[in-house]
C-alpha cells in the first residue's frame, strides 16, 4: 500500500503560549477532496501553514507522501488566503501566475518560453488570460482568486493545500473554483481547502474535516456532516445553519 | 559657474550620482518588503560602531570606520529581531527604540573622542551625522562604485527570487525558497548602502535617499523591473542635481539638498504621475471601471 497522502501525527501549535491546535491526528490516504470547516479562530488556517512550514509546530511529526516536508516540497502547492498580500504590489497578473513555474525554473534562471506558455495556459484554464497585463490591484475579487487558483496550478502539484478560495468571490468564481476541484480530483490530486461556508461544503468535498482547535471529526461527507459533529464543532452558534445544512444534504447523492 | 566642475566636483558628482542610483535600487525593494526603515535604523545604529573603530584603531581610516559602522548596523538590526522575536514588542517599537538607543550612544562617543585633546578635535566624526558630500575623494567613489556592481549583479541574478518574497513570502517559503536567506541578502545589501553612503549623506538622511526614489517611480509603472530601473534613475538624478544644487551655493550641506531634491520628485510625481497621482486620481474619482462589468457578464455560467 502507498504511504498516506498527508499523514499528520500529535501536532500542537501555539502562540505565546495559547494552543491554536491540539493534538492533531489526520491521516488522508487516498486523493479526494477534503473541506476543513470550523468557527473563526479554529486554527484552519493554522493548520495548513503548520502542515506548509509557515507557522512553528510546538510538537507533532507531519508526513507528506510518507516522507518530510523538505523533500517533496516540490509536489505541493499552495493558494494564500487573498488578503495576505499587497495587491498594489507592482506586478501584472501575468508575472504572478508565472512564480506557479519558479520551482521548475530553479535559481537563478528566467523563465523559458514553455514555462511562459504554461502559465498562459493555466491562465486560460481559470479564464483570465484576457487580463494578462493588468495589474493585480485592477482586478474584481474574483479575479484575484482565479490568478491564485491559475498560480497553483502552474505549480503542477500532486497535493494542493487552498486557504478559503471561495470566500468573498462572485458566483461565477465559485463555480470556477468548484470545476477546478473536480479536475484536479479527476487527475488524481488531492486537494484540502478552508472553507468557510457550512451549507455548500457537503456539495463540494468528497471529506469533511471539522477542527475546533481540537480534531472534532473526520472522514467521508455523509459520515462526517452530522449535527452530533456539526454541534460539537460549533457549538451553539449552528442552530438555523444546521438546518440549512441538513435541508441540503438530503438533496446530496453520497458517493 | 565655470569653475564648478573641476576634478574634486566631477568626482563628488560621480560618488552622489552612483550612491543614488544603488539606493534607489536597494531601497525599492526594502520598501516593497515592508523594511523601509529597517536601513534608517541602520543608519543610526552604524554611528557607534564608527566611533568604536575610531577609538580602537586610534587614526580615521575610512575602511575601518566603515567596517565597524556596518557591524553595528548589523548588530542594531539583530537585536531588533530579537526584540521582536523575544518579546511582544512591535516591530515599530523596537525599531525606534534601538534607533535612538544607538544613535544616543554615537553621539556620547563622539563627544568623548572630541574630548580626548590629542587626536578628537581632528577626527571630525560629527561630519557622519549630516553627511560631508564635498569631502569625496576618489577611493571613496571606487568604493561606492564596487559596491553599487555587486548590488547590481545579485539583483539581476535574484530578480525573480526577490519579486516572489518580496510580494508573497509565504507562498515562496512552502514552495521551499529560503525566504530568510533570501531576506538576510537583501539586508546585508541595505546596510553596505547605507554604510557607504554615511561619509557623504550622513546618518540620519540616508533613509530617505533609499525610499524616496523607489516610492517615486511607483508612480509611474505597475511592473517592478521598470520601477527599479525608474527608481535607479531617479537616484543618479537626484543625487547629481543635489549636488549641482550645493556646489552653486556655497554653504547648502548637500546631503539635506539631496533628499530636498528626492523629496520634490515625489511631490511632483504624487500631483501629476498618469493614473496614480492626485490630478488623475481626481479626474477618475467618478469614472467607473467598465471594464470589469463586461469580464463579468462575459464569463458567467
Amino acid at each position: 500500500m502507498n504511504p498516506p497522502i498527508l499523514d499528520v501525527h500529535d501536532m500542537t501549535v501555539a502562540y505565546h503560549h495559547k494552543p491554536v491546535l491540539w493534538n492533531i491526528d489526520v491521516t488522508l490516504q487516498e486523493p479526494s477532496l477534503v473541506g476543513i470547516m470550523g468557527p473563526n479562530g479554529a486554527g484552519k488556517s493554522t493548520f495548513i501553514k503548520a502542515i506548509l512550514g509557515l507557522v512553528p509546530r510546538a510538537s507533532g511529526e507531519v508526513k507528506l507522501f510518507g516522507q518530510p516536508l523538505n523533500q517533496v516540497r516540490r509536489r505541493i502547492g499552495y493558494v494564500p488566503q487573498r488578503e495576505s498580500v499587497d495587491w498594489d504590489f507592482p506586478i501584472n497578473v501575468f508575472d504572478l501566475v508565472l512564480m506557479g513555474t519558479y520551482g521548475e525554473v530553479g535559481w537563478f534562471r528566467r523563465p523559458r518560453t514553455r514555462d511562459r506558455d504554461w502559465a498562459m495556459a493555466c491562465m486560460n484554464d481559470l479564464g483570465i488570460s484576457d487580463l494578462a497585463s493588468r495589474q493585480i490591484g485592477q482586478l474584481s475579487g474574483g479575479q484575484q482568486q482565479r490568478a491564485f487558483l491559475a498560480r497553483a496550478l502552474a505549480q503542477k502539484a500532486d497535493l494542493y493545500f487552498m486557504d478559503e478560495p471561495m470566500a468573498g468571490v462572485d458566483a461565477a468564481t465559485e463555480q470556477a473554483v468548484f470545476k477546478l476541484l473536480e479536475r484536479l480530483r479527476g487527475e488524481g490530486k488531492m486537494v484540502i481547502v478552508v472553507h468557510h461556508d457550512i451549507r455548500s461544503a457537503p456539495l463540494y468535498f468528497d471529506q469533511l474535516l471539522l477542527l475546533n482547535t481540537r480534531l472534532v471529526a473526520v472522514g467521508p461527507t455523509a459520515e462526517v456532516f452530522q449535527s452530533e459533529y456539526l454541534q460539537r464543532t460549533y457549538g451553539g452558534r449552528l442552530l438555523t445553519l444546521e438546518k440549512a445544512g441538513a435541508a441540503i444534504r438530503d438533496k446530496v447523492p453520497t458517493t | 559657474m565655470s569653475d564648478i566642475f573641476t576634478y574634486n566636483t566631477l568626482l563628488v558628482l560621480l560618488g552622489t550620482s552612483l550612491l543614488g542610483a544603488v539606493s534607489g535600487l536597494i531601497g525599492s525593494l526594502a520598501t516593497l518588503r515592508r523594511q523601509a526603515l529597517a536601513g534608517d535604523v541602520f543608519a543610526h545604529a552604524a554611528l557607534p560602531g564608527l566611533c568604536l573603530a575610531f577609538m580602537v584603531i586610534g587614526e580615521r581610516s575610512l575602511l575601518a570606520l566603515l567596517i565597524g559602522a556596518f557591524l553595528s548596523g548589523m548588530v542594531g538590526l539583530i537585536l531588533v529581531s530579537c526584540i521582536t522575536r523575544f518579546s511582544r514588542i512591535k516591530q515599530d517599537a523596537a525599531l525606534g527604540m534601538v534607533l535612538s538607543s544607538f544613535f544616543g550612544l554615537g553621539i556620547v562617543l563622539i563627544r568623548v573622542i572630541q574630548n580626548q585633546s590629542t587626536v578628537g578635535s581632528k577626527a571630525g566624526l560629527d561630519s557622519y551625522i549630516l553627511g560631508k558630500t564635498a569631502g569625496i575623494i576618489a577611493s571613496d567613489v571606487y568604493l561606492i562604485a564596487s559596491v553599487a556592481l555587486v548590488c547590481l549583479v545579485i539583483i539581476l541574478l535574484l530578480f525573480k527570487e526577490m519579486q516572489m518574497v518580496t510580494f508573497d513570502a509565504d507562498f515562496a517559503r512552502s514552495a521551499g525558497w529560503p525566504v530568510q536567506g533570501l531576506d538576510l541578502i537583501l539586508i546585508t545589501m541595505l546596510g553596505l548602502v547605507v554604510t557607504i553612503g554615511l561619509p557623504a549623506v550622513g546618518v540620519v538622511m540616508m533613509a530617505a535617499l533609499l525610499i524616496l526614489p523607489g516610492v517615486t517611480a511607483r508612480f509611474w509603472t505597475e511592473r517592478l523591473a521598470t520601477m527599479l530601473y525608474l527608481s535607479v534613475f531617479l537616484g543618479v538624478l537626484t543625487g547629481t542635481i543635489g549636488t549641482i544644487l550645493s556646489a552653486l551655493y556655497a554653504n547648502l550641506p548637500a546631503g539635506p539638498i539631496i533628499v530636498l531634491v528626492g523629496a520634490g520628485f515625489f511631490l511632483l510625481s504624487a500631483v501629476i504621475a498618469p493614473r496614480r497621482g492626485l490630478i488623475a486620481r481626481w479626474r477618475q474619482a467618478n469614472v467607473i471601471d467598465t471594464s470589469l462589468l463586461d469580464w463579468e457578464a462575459t464569463t458567467s455560467p
